[in-house]
């Protein structure tokens, strides 16, 4: 049987069949995998808070997570509690680490809304280590950190990672060579947040001046690292009231 | 190749030299250009367009004598695009971490021309099984191409391959390797406009040992 493929009938009947057959293949894959996308990204940040606070099964060069079958024993271990901050209020919430940053930071375009800040607090070797989650913009889309500092806010580690930044640079953000130069690094200078610039050719290239809010950039990405600047600068701020708590406490 | 008859096994072995997507062709330039920083990336987006492009130019390919000449480009997109968003979603359920370095990818290989252009030229008026192998042959001969530049790419602009330095350890105070007598990493080599350079020498290395590429004035 010939078809008469060229018709705008037979057209209109292909385009309909074809939309429904496809449409319902995707939303039935969507819909099956869907619990086990979820879990991996719950289980992505566990690992991703464990690491910033040191807690990896990191080599000489890369960075390696604390291993998907261990990681919630981990978790319920070295992170002690889960706090949520909205403005003063400070309460205990053991599913804070599964605040959508996303979404509260899109809520608090809203004035009237208080945001929710969750951060973890961990302990290792006698060690506190306060951890908190931001996000940002990078060159392409969204780029998000885990920051563990201590009572002074002092980064401990730094855990950062990018949804689509370019291979080879700006996606190296999430390479311990960058990752590894927060250590140490301060972010408030007495009392006034600076938060830490990624900057080019500040005479640093060692990092060995923790004092200067700066940490080298990357050469070929300098939207990425203003990114990362931004992002540190305008999300970690809104933790320093609770630091300064903390100090007078 | 006993397995493939002398025609089949043609349209595997042409796209690797005289007939190449990148060089010949010239499709998926875009790809070529944009991820080959890294040797790594060149690698995995090479094997995700060979699957692409092997199970895309087979659904074509059987559905060749019925789908209508007027929406043919929106079908073939329609068939990549459904492709790629299964690979994406299976990835992310069974092989999380992979799927994170294929992110940027996936999008990607929607727009690499070399796609629609084996769909349009080949798949078309070809049966399934020789449409595979076309398939196969062009994403090979693709991936070629892309692991010879971002080998250089990598080799040059950042001293390493895969990641790991090979040309010695480039930090001002403890130089070691070739960095001790003064070699640098050109940065240069990391921006798109080299990997345009090195794929036109690869061409001029081609023309240069196979004549008759060169077109006739």
């Amino acid at each position: 049987m010939a078809l008469k493929t060229d018709k705008n009938s037979y057209t209109i009947v292909f385009a309909v069949i074809m939309v429904v057959v496809v449409g319902t293949i995707l939303a039935y894959a969507a819909d099956s995998l869907k619990g086990r996308i979820t879990e991996n990204k719950r289980i992505e940040k566990q690992q991703n808070i464990l690491y910033a606070m040191g807690i990896n099964e990191n080599d000489e060069r890369s960075a390696i997570f604390v291993s998907k079958a261990e990681v919630g024993n981990k978790f319920t271990k070295y992170i002690t509690k889960q706090l949520v901050i909205q403005g003063d209020q400070v309460t205990e919430n053991a599913e804070a680490y599964l605040i959508d940053i996303k979404k509260e930071q899109a809520a608090a375009k809203d004035k009237s809304y208080q945001r929710r800040l969750p951060l973890f607090i961990g302990e290792n070797e006698g060690n506190t280590f306060y951890i908190a989650p931001i996000r940002g913009k990078g060159l392409w889309d969204a780029i998000w950190a885990y920051v563990a500092m201590d009572k002074d806010m002092i980064v401990q580690g730094i855990f950062l990672d990018h949804k689509g930044e370019t291979p080879g640079l700006g996606a190296n953000i999430n390479q311990r060579f960058f990752m590894d130069d927060f250590t140490g690094e301060h972010l408030m200078d007495d009392n006034t947040f600076q938060g830490i610039s990624v900057a080019k050719g500040n005479g640093d290239p060692k990092n060995n001046n923790k004092t200067d809010f700066k940490i080298d950039a990357i050469a070929g990405s300098t939207i990425t690292g203003d990114g990362v600047s931004a992002m540190i600068k305008n999300d970690l701020v809104h933790y320093v009231p609770y630091f300064k708590t903390l100090k007078n406490n | 190749m006993g397995l493939l008859s002398k025609k089949d096994a043609k349209l595997i072995m042409d796209p690797l030299s005289d007939d190449n997507p990148i060089t010949i062709q010239v499709l998926g330039i875009c790809s070529a250009l944009a991820i080959t920083a890294e040797l790594e990336a060149a690698i995995v987006m090479s094997i995700s367009v060979l699957f692409v492009l092997g199970m895309g130019n087979v659904v074509i390919s059987l559905i060749r004598n019925i789908i209508p000449p007027k929406i043919r480009i929106i079908v073939q997109l329609v068939v990549v695009a459904t492709l790629v968003i299964i690979v994406d979603l299976v990835l992310k359920a069974f092989a999380y971490e992979l799927s994170k370095t294929l992110s940027v990818f996936v999008g990607l290989i929607i727009t690499n021309c070399i796609i629609m252009g084996r769909f349009e030229a080949f798949a078309l008026g070809n049966g399934p099984w020789r449409a595979f192998l076309d398939g196969v042959g062009n994403s090979l001969g693709y991936g070629l191409i892309l692991i010879i530049v971002g080998f250089f790419r990598e080799l040059l602009g950042s001293g390493t391959l895969l990641g790991y330095p090979v040309l010695g350890n480039p930090i001002k105070g403890e130089l070691t390797g070739v960095y001790a007598l003064g070699y640098e990493n050109n940065g240069f080599m990391l921006l798109s406009p080299m990997a345009l350079i090195i794929v036109g020498l690869i061409i001029w290395v081609q023309r240069s040992r196979n004549k008759t590429l060169i077109e006739e004035e």
